[in-house]
Formats: structure tokens, C-alpha cells, sequence
């Protein structure tokens, strides 16, 4: 940094400037685009959702290179040296031509944007071609699981009911988001669309799954203690596929509490042995959310504190109490604990084999000591 | 011990708070016992009449009222002696007064002691988000964190740290003696510190603190334990206190200027405070009434929000009237920066501000626009869908006043002689970090993607750029740039720059990776997650350990530099608003004689300009008098 550089010639300042600008610009454009920003692109709405986010880094871009440009460039070229300390710079107090510039072109720049992003919000939410080819899914949320109901698809009309999500590929899909408690929000990332459950009302999306294979469920909104762990899975079936699991579901409503009712009070009978109760308590089942990550259990080592103490609030439990509370926890709430915290579902999601296991396992710890 | 009872004071206030709260018992157990409630003594009861009631006993306690009271008694009152103006020893900052300069500090003090305190709360959350699965704190105690981390930066750091400083600064620089509602502004401040302990107080709540979010969105906060009341109370003094601010900014800015002083001759900050004090007096109310509603519907069952059965809430309501406010709220977050900004780039650059005009409008078309934007936080709230379009036009359009204001730093930059010390720093990296928060922010106005990335990381990436990048680094920059002027001392300049560059990097090394983590899909406000984000999580938690950690540095050098900093002169950085023409501190009412201005704020670089004269007996002459004029009075005490 040598003496006093001449500070009146800024001829040349403007053209190494934009230099520098291009190559930092385009070199930022090949950054952004190469990065793999989202998940796997799994529905007909997220290609052109995708591709917005592509336009966004082409035009963000430059923008930012140029500010960092300017202000880079003025700390090298203009900052105070030795000898400066009582210098002032030119009195510049503006310049109409540049200002109207820098209001034209950003404006423009936004409205080009604008209407870009109301046609893909069109194009995202149109209805298909043929209306009765959709088919509709209605999403229930409550804390904290999610239960999907499908109307007509069961026999003699009635809806079919699923803990986890099944649809078809290539066919259009509308969700009827419902709450029936507070506000949660269903969102499958590989599908990008999200709309928040509300209570009181119906909200609702539509997708066509493009991609066959298994996607996570989120809840995006943020809904007590368990929103961390309300997440579940969707299943993208071919048509095929799909149609038999329709039927399977079908069957087993025909045969339901042969299973259910049968080992309800066997007790540890030879279904329960083969099942892992520990690992089940600790981890879930992959559908039901973990006992652990709420109640603390000695025998299976977890320290969740949202619940009750287990090992100490059952000491004097039945049984039947213990499978009460599991399958209908909001019956009774234990002292210094707030109701509807516990998901109301597992009724649903744990196999009876499964409630019959995890009963006789908490069971014998609670009055182990 | 009697003396020191009657006398106003925080003893006398930690008395009436206890008498408050036996009043508020009473109240409680006579009411129930009229009713024939049963349980007549109803803890909960209690302690929610009391959270409402006994700050008001301690606010009369302290002798925040003490002057009405002698007057509605009347007794004499003590009008015009100013004995409680200005601080002889820091036990005055303890008690109620007058002094705007006083009265800024304990606000500036105040704030940062809740700025430490919430980014503590941050530190922690990042250590639990380290690794996947459970590290320290349970789902609950987690969502208590990031909830009140957010409301401690934003309703006791941010808004209140810039109500400090332009309660230091606004005053001198448009040559009042003092505010225009001393009394006022004395409540205004001690109304802070009693919504801040209420939130703190929130963890020794029986289940726990507030855990909705800063957001406190209904019906979630509805059924919550008793620890959401000390959020949806505490926020009501923290919006009082705003408001009340913002009305005596107004009527002292509009009323108190000194002679000479047009609007197009007052300072950009002056400009910024006075639309920052509109949105908050016009948006500000608008929160309040939301956690009106949430307290009606929780301790009275009011059903504004409840829609089981036939109750006949709204759930959608409550997300319009608390956006109505909490979206001009980033503007009342961020004006005022703007104004710090514009004051530390022309000095520093020794340029007049380019295009001051435009400077001023774009403030004020801000703060119109501001009000035309909130459902854009309700994109996938599942309102109705016709308004999602004009909201998305609305929120991108604000751009373009952002823009000019922008443009308009950079073309102050060009061909100006930059002084590259610690506020200069920070103010352009608020120029660049902000940038990238204004881009994001645009892509969020934008629908579709909006619909993909809300509630994701993507957010919190956003919000950070634009409250740290953007209000932090402004906050940083004017804390440094008026250090000399409010303690008469220099703060340490090598730690200064120490800080900046640590912050700078250990900022990026946190908010930047959140971006991406946010858009390959990670949700936001979860103690948990997926095994994928595992990398990326671990390095943003390192690098935020760092970023507190250069927190300590701005803080050592602060109480350093304020004990034995060497001794600042009036005015070091060769400034022409009038702040910089008196001694450093100013004296107790800051000029001998009000100033008269002659000239507009930023005239580097022409010839012997000036922007005010403090002895009206000087003639003002546009050439040949030194650059501002001599400082008419000097030591404050």
C-alpha cells in the first residue's frame, strides 16, 4: 500500500469492478445451481418449484455480488491512509439518473418475478383434467400422530382407515387436511407441497406422485411436546399395488377382532414372545411413537420426563389398568400431568400382540420393586 | 429502615410488589368465594390476577407515579427543580429518573443483560441439536428454549436496545434538552425489566415455561400450562412500554426541534426513530390485543380461539391480528438500524449521504408497506386463497424501498475517504449480511417456494440474517460508535475489530449452513431429527459456540473500556450532527443554549459547513468557520 494513491482518476475503478463482478457472479450461479438443494423430487409440483428455486439463484445472485462488490472494492481502493486523517471526500449529494435506476430496475425485476411465481402457484394447484380421476385422501392430525382415511375405497362404500399413507402413482391426490386439536401442519418433503391442519376448517392440497418408493411424513407446525417425534410415512404404490392393498385392508376389516380380542386377556401367550418388548418401548415400532420418548421405564433404560415416571406411577396397576391407558390415555390423566399429550391412536398403531407385550413388559418392572 | 421505606426506591418497590400480590390473593379468593368456586384458594388464580396486578403495585412502589400522585393530593409537586435528572453514581441507575441520557443507558444496559441471557438459551439449544436423539434437555424444556429465546430478543433486546440508544442520541441530535414526556419515559423504561423477569420467571412455573413459540399461536397456547401467561402478560408490558416510548419520540421529534432544524435537515436516525415510533404506535396495539384474547380464552373461557364443539372460535384469527403486528415488528427491528447506518457511513466515509431525500421517503414508504404484508407469514395457514397474490406482490414490491436505500450506502462508499474502524465495520457488514436476508426474504415472498420452505430451517436462516446480520451488527456498530459520547470514554479499538471479524465468520459458519440444511427439508423448532442432517448440525453448533463466545469479547471491552478506557474528547470522530458538538457525556440538560441549525446534517467535504451553532450569538457564516463549531460547555457533572 504505497503513498498516497491518486484518488481523483476512478476511470478505470468502474470497469475492473464490473470485471471482477461477472466472473465472481457467474462463478456464485455455478455454485448455487451445483449444490443438490432439495430432497428427492418425488411429485409432479416439484419440478416447477424446483426450478423456481433455479431462477431465484440466477437472479440472487448478481445482486448480492454486487453489493459485496462495491463495498469490497471501496475498502481497497478508497480507505483512509496515513496521512488522510483530516481528508474529506467530494461532496456528492446525489444523482436523479442513478437513483430512478436503481428503483426502475428492481422493480422490474420483481414484477418479472411475481408473475413467474403466480403462474407456477397456478400451475401447482390445478386441478387434473378429469375431475373424478382424483382421488381424496383425508389427513386427521392430532397430537401426534397422523391417521388417513379414505372415503368409498372400503366395502359397501365406507372409508378405509391407515396409520400410514398409501396412494397410487400418476394420480392426482387431494388431501383434506383436518385438526382435531391444535394446529399441526402436513408436509411430505419430496412432494414440497405443505398446508398447516387447522381446527374448525378443512384445508387441503393436491399432488401427483411421480415417484414410486417410502417418503417421510412431517409435522411442520409446531404442536406441543410430541411435534418433534409426528412423523409417519407415505407409501407411493403403482396402480397395481395399490389396488391390493386396498384389498388387504378390505380383508382384514372382515376378519378384525380374531386377532384383537382373541389373546386380549391371554396375557403372555405365545404371540407376545416373539415380540421385543424393550426394544418396542424404547423405540417404536416405526409407526407408534416411542414409549421412551416420553416415560421414563428402569427396565428399558429411558429418561423421558413429558410422562409420567412408569416404574413409579404403576406400582399399584393392573393390568387391565396398564392396557387402559395405553389404548385410551386420556381417560385418566395422572396428577401434575396435562391431558391430550398422549397420542390417542396407539390402538391403532400397536398390533394387539404388540399392547399385549408391552402391558406384561411394563407390568413387571412397576412392581419389580 | 422507615426512611429508606417511604422514600421511592427499589426497596419501597420489592415492598408494594409482596403488598400487590396479597391484593391480588384477596381478590382472587373473594371473588371465588362470592362465585362459590370451589377450590376457594385457587393457586392458579392467583398467581395470574397477580402477574397482571403487582408489577403495577411495584411500578408505584419505585415512584414511577410519584409526581402525579403529590399533584392529585395536592401536595406541591417538584415541577422544575430536575432533581432527578442525571446520574451522580451508578445506584441512580437503580431508581426512577428523568434523564433521557440516564434513562438510555438503563434501557442499553437492560437489554443487553437479556440479549446474554437469551443467547445463552440459544448455546443450549445448539449443544441438545449436536446430535441427533436427546442430548441434555427433554422435548419440553427445549421448546421452552427456543420459545423464550426468541421473545427475549426481540421484545427485550432488539426493539428496546434501539429505543435505548435513540433515547440517548435523539434528543442532542436534534438539540432538545430532553424528551418531550420525561415522566413517561422514565415508566416506558421500567416497565421493561418486569416483562423481561415475567418471562424469565416462566421456568419456575408449575409445567414448565411458555413452549408455543415466540409466536404463541392459538389454540396450542390456549390449553397450555399457567407458564404461556407469564409470556402472554409480560408481552403487554413490553408493548406498553413500546408504545409509550414511540408516542414521546413522536411528540418530542415533532415539537422539540431546534430552531432552524426542518425535517429535511434532521439526521437519517432522526428520520428512522420517527417512522419506526409510527409502526409501533399504530401496529403495536395489535399484539396486545392478540394476547388479550389468548388470556381472556385461558382464564376466562372466552372461545375467541376454541372450536370444540359448538364454541365457535376462530383459529385463523388470532395468526391475522398477531401478523398485523409481529410483521411491521421486523421493520420496527430494523429501521432503526438503518438510521445508525446512515449516521456511521457518512462520517466515516466523510461523504454527505447520497441521495438524502430518497433516504428519508424510503423510510416512510417502508412503513406504509409494512402494513400491507402480514398473511405473508400465513402462506400455508389455510386461509383463504385469493389473498395469498396481492400479499406475495406487496412483500417483493418492499424491495424496491429496501433497495434504494442500499444503492444509495454503496454510492455514499464511492470516492469517500473510509475510515476502517470498529462501527464503520460492523455497518458494512450489516450492509452485506443484510443483502442476503433482503434476497432470501424475497424468495419467501414468492408462494410456491414459500410453501416448500416455511417452517423449515430456511426461516431460521432468514430471520437471522436479517436480525442478526441485519439488527445485531447495526446495534453492535452505533453501541460503538456513541461509546465515547455516552461514557466520556474510547473503547478498546484492536478488540473492537476482534470482535467484528469473529463475529462476522462465526455468523456465517451458523445462519449460512442453515439455508441448505432448510431446504433439503428439515423442520424448524424441533429438539430432533433426521440422521441426514446430522453433519451440518454439528458444525452449525461449533460454530455458534464460537459466535457466543465473541460475544464475551464485546463485553470485556465494554466494562474495560467504560472503567479505564482513556478519556474521550467531544467530539472524536469529526462529526457535524449536534451530539458530537458538546462535551463527551453531555452535560445534565446537553446544551447551555439551544442550538441553532443552520445547514443539513452530512456536509463533508464542502468547505467550511456546518449543520448547527450552539451560541446564538455566533452569526451563522457558510464559509470560512471551522468544521463544527466549538463545544459551548464541557464537564457533564
Amino acid at each position: 500500500m504505497g503513498e498516497h494513491r491518486n484518488r481523483a482518476t476512478a476511470k478505470r475503478d468502474v470497469p475492473v469492478m464490473v470485471a471482477i463482478g461477472l466472473i465472481a457472479s457467474l462463478a456464485g450461479i455455478a455454485l448455487g445451481l451445483a449444490i443438490d438443494w432439495f430432497p428427492e423430487q418425488a411429485s409432479k409440483q416439484a419440478e416447477p418449484i424446483d426450478t423456481l428455486w433455479d431462477v431465484l439463484i440466477i437472479v440472487s445472485v448478481p445482486i448480492f455480488v454486487i453489493v459485496c462488490c462495491v463495498v469490497g472494492y471501496s475498502v481497497f481502493r478508497f480507505r483512509q491512509q496515513p496521512g488522510e486523517e483530516e481528508l474529506d471526500g467530494p461532496s456528492i449529494h446525489g444523482s436523479t439518473k442513478l437513483e430512478v435506476i436503481w428503483t426502475a430496475i428492481p422493480a422490474v425485476i420483481i414484477a418479472a418475478l411475481v408473475v413467474y411465481a403466480w403462474g407456477v402457484l397456478r400451475d401447482i394447484e390445478k386441478a387434473p383434467a378429469q375431475a373424478n380421476t382424483e382421488m381424496k385422501v383425508v389427513v386427521h392430525g392430532v397430537q401426534f400422530a397422523w391417521t388417513f382415511e379414505y372415503p368409498g375405497l372400503g366395502t359397501g362404500g365406507k372409508p378405509i382407515k391407515s396409520d400410514q399413507l398409501y396412494v397410487p402413482q400418476g394420480t392426482s391426490v387431494k388431501f383434506l387436511v383436518k385438526s382435531e386439536d391444535v394446529l399441526h401442519d402436513f408436509w411430505v418433503p419430496a412432494w414440497r407441497m405443505k398446508i398447516d391442519a387447522v381446527p374448525g376448517i378443512t384445508t387441503s392440497y393436491r399432488v401427483t406422485p411421480t415417484k414410486l418408493g417410502s417418503y417421510p411424513v412431517v409435522c411442520a407446525e409446531l404442536c406441543g411436546l410430541g411435534h418433534a417425534f409426528m412423523r409417519q410415512t407415505a407409501h407411493v404404490l403403482t396402480d397395481i399395488g395399490f389396488t391390493n392393498w386396498v384389498s388387504r385392508k378390505n380383508m382384514a376389516a372382515k376378519a378384525p377382532a380374531a386377532a384383537a380380542g382373541g389373546d386380549a386377556g391371554a396375557g403372555g401367550g405365545g404371540a407376545t414372545a416373539a415380540i421385543d418388548a424393550k426394544k418396542l418401548f424404547a423405540e417404536g415400532n416405526g409407526t407408534a411413537t416411542a414409549c421412551g420418548a416420553c416415560h421414563t421405564l428402569a427396565a428399558a433404560g429411558t429418561t423421558g420426563s413429558t410422562g409420567p415416571d412408569l416404574t413409579k406411577a404403576l406400582a399399584t396397576a393392573t393390568k387391565d389398568d396398564i392396557r387402559e391407558d395405553i389404548v385410551d390415555p386420556q381417560k385418566e390423566i395422572a396428577k401434575g400431568f396435562a391431558g391430550g399429550i398422549m397420542p390417542p391412536n396407539y390402538g391403532d398403531t400397536l398390533s394387539a400382540a404388540e399392547i399385549s407385550a408391552l402391558v406384561d413388559y411394563i407390568y413387571d418392572d412397576a412392581h419389580a420393586g | 429502615m422507615i426512611a429508606t421505606l417511604r422514600a421511592p426506591g427499589l426497596v419501597r418497590g420489592f415492598a408494594f410488589l409482596l403488598l400487590g400480590i396479597v391484593f391480588c390473593a384477596a381478590l382472587s379468593i373473594g371473588i371465588r368465594a362470592a362465585y362459590g368456586y370451589d377450590p376457594t384458594i385457587d393457586s392458579e388464580s392467583i398467581l395470574q390476577i397477580s402477574m397482571i396486578g403487582a408489577p403495577l403495585f411495584f411500578l408505584v412502589g419505585i415512584g414511577a407515579f410519584d409526581y402525579w400522585f403529590y399533584w392529585a393530593a395536592g401536595k406541591p409537586t417538584r415541577p422544575e427543580d430536575h432533581s432527578s435528572h442525571g446520574a451522580k453514581s451508578w445506584r441512580d441507575y437503580f431508581k426512577v429518573n428523568t434523564d433521557h441520557k440516564v434513562i438510555g443507558i438503563q434501557y442499553i444496559v437492560t437489554s443487553f443483560f437479556f440479549m446474554f441471557l437469551g443467547g445463552l438459551m440459544a448455546m443450549l439449544m445448539r449443544a441438545e441439536l449436536a446430535a441427533p436423539g436427546r442430548q441434555f434437555v427433554n422435548a419440553d424444556t427445549f421448546n421452552g428454549l427456543f420459545s423464550m429465546h426468541a421473545s427475549l430478543m426481540i421484545f427485550l433486546f432488539i426493539i428496546p436496545v434501539f429505543a435505548g440508544i435513540a433515547n440517548y442520541v435523539i434528543p442532542l441530535m436534534i438539540g432538545a434538552p430532553d424528551m418531550a414526556f420525561p415522566r413517561l419515559n422514565a415508566l416506558s423504561f421500567w416497565m421493561l425489566p418486569i416483562a423481561g423477569i415475567m418471562m424469565l420467571a416462566s421456568v419456575l412455573a408449575p409445567g414448565g415455561s411458555f413452549a408455543s413459540g415466540w409466536t404463541a399461536y392459538a389454540p396450542l397456547s390456549i390449553d397450555a400450562p399457567i407458564g404461556q401467561s407469564f409470556f402472554t402478560i409480560g408481552v403487554q408490558f413490553a408493548g406498553a412500554s413500546s408504545i409509550a416510548t414511540a408516542l414521546n419520540f413522536l411528540v418530542t421529534i415533532i415539537t422539540m426541534r431546534a430552531p432552524g432544524m426542518s425535517f429535511f435537515r434532521m439526521p437519517l436516525l432522526v428520520w428512522a426513530n420517527f417512522s419506526t415510533s409510527l409502526l409501533v404506535v399504530i401496529a403495536t396495539p395489535f399484539i396486545a390485543a392478540s394476547q388479550f384474547f389468548v388470556l381472556l380464552d385461558r382464564g376466562l373461557g372466552f372461545n375467541f380461539f376454541q372450536t370444540a364443539g359448538d364454541a365457535g372460535g376462530n383459529v385463523l384469527m388470532y395468526q391475522h391480528v398477531f401478523w398485523f403486528y409481529s410483521h411491521p415488528a421486523v421493520y420496527i427491528m430494523m429501521l432503526p438500524g438503518f438510521g445508525i447506518v446512515s449516521e456511521i457511513l457518512a462520517v466515516k466515509a466523510r461523504k454527505p449521504i447520497f441521495g438524502y431525500r430518497m433516504m428519508a421517503f424510503s423510510l416512510l414508504a417502508i412503513v406504509l408497506l409494512g402494513f400491507t404484508v402480514w398473511a405473508h407469514h400465513m402462506f400455508v395457514s389455510g386461509m383463504q386463497d385469493w389473498i395469498r397474490v396481492p400479499m406475495m406482490l406487496t412483500t417483493a414490491i418492499i424491495a424496491v424501498p429496501t433497495g434504494i436505500k442500499i444503492f444509495s450506502w454503496l454510492a455514499t462508499l464511492w470516492r469517500g475517504v473510509l475510515k476502517m474502524d470498529t462501527p464503520m465495520l460492523f455497518a458494512l457488514g450489516f450492509v452485506t449480511m443484510f443483502t442476503l436476508g433482503g434476497i432470501s426474504g424475497v424468495m419467501l415472498a414468492l408462494v410456491p417456494l414459500d410453501i416448500y420452505v416455511s417452517d423449515t430451517y430456511f426461516i431460521v436462516a432468514h430471520i437471522h440474517y436479517v436480525l442478526f446480520g441485519g439488527s445485531v451488527f447495526t446495534i453492535f456498530a452505533g453501541v460503538y460508535f456513541w461509546f465515547p459520547k455516552m461514557t466520556g470514554r474510547m473503547y478498546n479499538e484492536r478488540l473492537g475489530k476482534i470482535h467484528f471479524w469473529s463475529t462476522f465468520v462465526f455468523f456465517n459458519a451458523t445462519f449460512a449452513p442453515m439455508h441448505l440444511i432448510g431446504v433439503e427439508g428439515m423442520p424448524r423448532r424441533v429438539a430432533d431429527y433426521a440422521e441426514q442432517f446430522a453433519t451440518w448440525n454439528v458444525i452449525i453448533s461449533f460454530a455458534s459456540f464460537g459466535l457466543g463466545l465473541s460475544a464475551l469479547i464485546f463485553l470485556y471491552n465494554v466494562v474495560t473500556s467504560w472503567r479505564t478506557g482513556p478519556k474521550a474528547v467531544a467530539n472524536p470522530w469529526r462529526s457535524l450532527t449536534l451530539e458530537w458538538q458538546v462535551s463527551s457525556p453531555p452535560p445534565v440538560f446537553n446544551f447551555d443554549a439551544i442550538p441553532t441549525v443552520v445547514g443539513g446534517p452530512y456536509e463533508y467535504g464542502v468547505p467550511g459547513a456546518v449543520h448547527g451553532v450552539l451560541k446564538d450569538t455566533e452569526a451563522p457564516t457558510p464559509v470560512g468557520s471551522s468544521v463544527g463549531s466549538v463545544a459551548s460547555s464541557t464537564g457533564g457533572h
